[in-house]
């Protein structure tokens, strides 16, 4: 991707993003308060981030391909049951994926 | 309000901002990791400043989406700023010039701590208390991931290349818990869009299959709450 539309997908998603923010504090609540907008804001984050987990930890281009970020990610939900922070979280699941890559070689 | 109150709240602020930092951290080092370089990822969260959709943008991008993909994921994960808007409006009282101001702040932690506060005037000092502190702190950290991300050598890669999963399965797990609104069904909405996402991979242009593992398990429209059958119709 060139970066010229590197930067068109920066500033038009930022803008984008914006509107939406503005749209909030301009509009009658009722058109915000419709039962499809609530249905979307409930479930869309879980579908997208469960896609978005899958895709970062599975996938090369078009192949399925399984590696130490699996392990990695493995680590990070055991951590995560665990209540662990944030960065203990991530600490984890880094190790284990440059620990993999150490011993793949 | 009393002064208590005041430093309470300043407090609570400052706290959030820091441990949103980390975030920032990893938003940086995922936005380096995606193809993006340092006034990108400056620019993503000073302009752009809402942590999920900035998340999702580069990850689409990191896994070879097209710019309509990644900056459609964003807007998906955007409208959730629209209805806390609303929900502001009473509190904030926005006019003029000084709502354009203010919609930038418009996120999850500071409608949060707003809506938290016992009055008005605390609920005002706490959106924009907590908006300052997150805006400063995300976009120091976001410089501070992305330039040490992109003074990493090969097993150092590794190790961000399985940071940036967990970094997305770390926003997700609050969802999946059991103490989360409707918990059972933000569990069977990720089941399905983790596995929808991962089925098409092998046949759509990479970044394609996370939009419609979206709009599949939309269409799918499993939350039909007043509609749900009772549990003497379902055995019948």
């Amino acid at each position: 991707m060139s970066g010229t539309v590197l930067w068109a997908t920066v500033l038009g998603g930022a803008l984008g993003c914006y509107l939406l923010k503005l749209a909030g504090l301009s509009v009658p609540a009722a058109w915000v308060e419709q039962p499809w907008v609530a249905r979307v804001v409930d479930f869309v984050p879980a579908a997208l981030l469960a896609a978005l987990v899958a895709v970062q930890v599975a996938t090369s281009g078009r192949e399925i391909v399984v590696d130490g970020r699996l392990v990695g990610l493995a680590v990070a939900a055991v951590a995560l049951a665990l209540r662990a922070p944030f960065i203990v979280v991530l600490l984890l699941a880094g190790a284990a994926g440059a620990l993999v890559h150490v011993l793949a070689g | 309000m009393s002064s208590p109150e005041r430093s309470a709240t300043l407090r609570d602020a400052i706290g959030l901002g820091v441990a949103v930092g980390l975030y920032g951290a990893a938003f940086g080092a995922a936005a380096d990791a995606a193809g993006l370089n340092l006034w990108q990822a400056m620019s993503m969260s000073a302009l752009m400043f809402t942590g999920a959709s900035q998340f999702a943008l580069v990850g689409v991008l990191g896994a070879g989406g097209s710019a309509l993909a990644a900056a459609g994921s964003a807007l998906l994960l955007g409208t959730r700023n629209t209805v806390y808007g609303v929900r502001l409006v009473p509190l904030l009282r926005p006019e003029g010039i000084r709502r354009f101001g203010l919609a930038h702040w418009v996120i999850d932690e500071t409608t949060a701590m707003a809506l938290a506060a016992p009055n008005r005037a605390l609920g005002r000092l706490a959106f924009l208390a907590t908006g300052a502190s997150i805006y400063v702190m995300w976009n120091a950290m976001t410089v501070v991931g992305a330039l040490g991300a992109a003074a990493l050598g090969g097993t150092a890669r590794a190790a961000l290349d399985a940071i940036v999963p967990a970094a997305f399965l770390a926003l997700l797990w609050p969802r999946l818990r059991s103490t989360f609104p409707e918990a059972a069904t933000q569990r069977r909405v990720a089941v399905g869009g983790a596995v929808i996402a991962l089925v098409l991979t092998p046949f759509v242009p990479p970044g394609v299959q996370v939009i419609a593992a979206v709009v599949a398990v939309a269409l799918a429209g499993p939350p039909r709450a007043t509609e749900r059958p009772t549990a003497a119709e379902e055995m019948a």
